[in-house]
């Protein structure tokens, strides 16, 4: 079976690799290119787990196809950080506590990301429906929305 | 088995070619249904076709003719577009409550359109604003309106090597606009137990003189209801109207019990929706309420 050969460009950097034609993004990212900070839950658009942004648009990697990603910018949890400077969403859903396994983690900072990105000064239902498609089974969410409301109030009029 | 391909066609020809020449390829939009189709083995593929890189498919265009709405072009584009929202405000609410965020950055009109379900919540929008398919395929362009389009659950019209380009709306009428209402039991997130989008076009006496009706998931296929639109036309959109629209809608609707709701139920709903979509569209379409 012949491989695809991929140019894309990941966290701002170029990056080349190998798929079959109905491997996922999700697949390609945490198989083969070893960024496993986006987590895979439900594999069906259900859950956000696998949020990343496209050409700077919010989607669900586990249904995006590997090859679609070529020629476009992907950006994952892992481009967020400016080496140890966690991006002030990392660090708010720290200091909030707003997690607690984990694993829905990555997905929620990196929707919250393209919020603030589309809507710097969000209220608490904008957020609310924004965050609808990120589930979370530990936290209860309101941690979560208080991390991103706080955030929002601290990079106003600092651009991050 | 052989190796499913991917296919990257650049125009609407290259396309129809790729589709013509092998029954088993798909046609991948957003693919929030197919792709989830394809992993639970409800499909298998020989070939995706990946239809965004084609402009046509990719495109919004607005002029005196009406829209001109690529198939592929994501939920939150056309939400986002502020004269697309101003003109036709029932298609862009309908557009606005699929999914969430992540899938309003891929799942498209057309592919919502496409997939046929009977809960489809733009279809019913489409509907509502007299939209038209066009399609192109091996024998070249046709043109289909959409109350046609789809035939049953999952079924459309679209012929072997056929694909969806773009939908087309008229623009509105002066003092016409639409409205979309859907039921679900949580407040996102969801697939509708039943939804109505209506438009009407009133004249300068506020009285209705064209008026368009669909109800959704309350039968095999987005339902246009004649009945109801002959009720609200001559009429001043008033309480007695509204009240018989709502009672042709619930007369035509054809639904099941499932685990979203009774037959009885969204029967009841489906009026209930028709109403109440009805008055929104008629207030907005009101002078002074941006539709003059």
């Amino acid at each position: 079976m012949t491989k695809l050969h991929i140019e894309t460009t990941i966290n701002g950097e170029p990056v080349e690799f190998l798929c079959d034609a109905h491997e996922t993004l999700l697949s390609a990212l945490r198989n083969g290119l070893g960024l496993t900070g986006t987590k895979e839950g439900c594999a069906t658009g259900d859950c956000g787990a696998c949020s990343v942004l496209l050409d700077n648009r919010l989607v669900p990697a586990c249904l995006v196809l590997a090859p679609e990603a070529h020629g476009r910018a992907v950006t994952t949890i892992e481009g967020l950080s400016r080496g140890d400077a966690l991006h002030p969403l990392q660090r708010k859903f720290l200091e909030h506590a707003a997690l607690q396994c984990g694993v829905c983690t990555p997905g929620f900072i990196v929707a919250a990301k393209a919020l603030l990105d589309a809507n710097p000064n969000p209220s608490e239902e904008e957020t609310r429906y924004w965050l609808a498609g990120n589930l979370c089974r530990c936290t209860g969410y309101d941690k979560i929305i208080r991390a991103v409301l706080d955030t929002a109030a601290e990079m106003k009029g600092s651009p991050a | 088995m052989n190796a499913i391909r991917y296919e990257t066609p650049r125009s609407v020809a290259e396309a129809v070619r790729l589709m013509a020449a092998d029954s088993g390829a798909r046609v991948l939009a957003g693919g929030t249904d197919l792709l989830v189709q394809f992993r639970a083995g409800v499909r298998q593929p020989s070939a995706f076709v990946d239809v965004k890189r084609i402009p046509e498919l990719m495109s919004i265009t607005i002029d005196g003719e009406g829209l001109r709405l690529g198939a592929a072009v994501p939920a939150a584009l056309v939400f986002e577009h502020a004269e697309l929202r101003r003109l036709w405000p029932g298609l862009a609410e309908a557009v606005a409550l699929i999914g969430s965020t992540q899938i309003q950055g891929r799942g498209s009109v057309g592919g919502n359109l496409c997939n046929a379900s009977p809960a489809a919540d733009t279809t019913c929008a489409l509907i509502a604003n007299r939209a038209q398919c066009v399609i192109a395929g091996p024998h070249g362009e046709r043109t289909v309106p959409v109350d046609t389009f789809c035939v049953g659950p999952g079924r459309t019209v679209l012929e072997p090597g056929e694909l969806l380009v773009a939908v087309h709306l008229p623009r509105p009428a002066a003092r016409t606009a639409d409205a979309y209402l859907r039921l679900i039991p949580r407040s996102e997130m969801d697939i509708a137990v039943a939804g109505a989008g209506v438009s009407v076009t009133l004249d300068a006496a506020g009285a209705c003189t064209a008026a368009r009706v669909a109800i959704g998931a309350v039968a095999p296929t987005a339902l246009r209801v004649p009945e109801a639109e002959q009720a609200l036309v001559g009429s001043p959109l008033d309480e007695a109207s509204l009240q018989r629209a709502a009672a042709a809608a619930a007369a035509a609707a054809r639904p099941i019990d499932d685990k979203r709701g009774t037959a009885v139920y969204r029967r009841t709903v489906a009026g209930v929706l028709t109403r109440r979509a009805a008055a929104i569209a008629a207030q907005r379409a009101r002078p002074g309420n941006g539709h003059d």
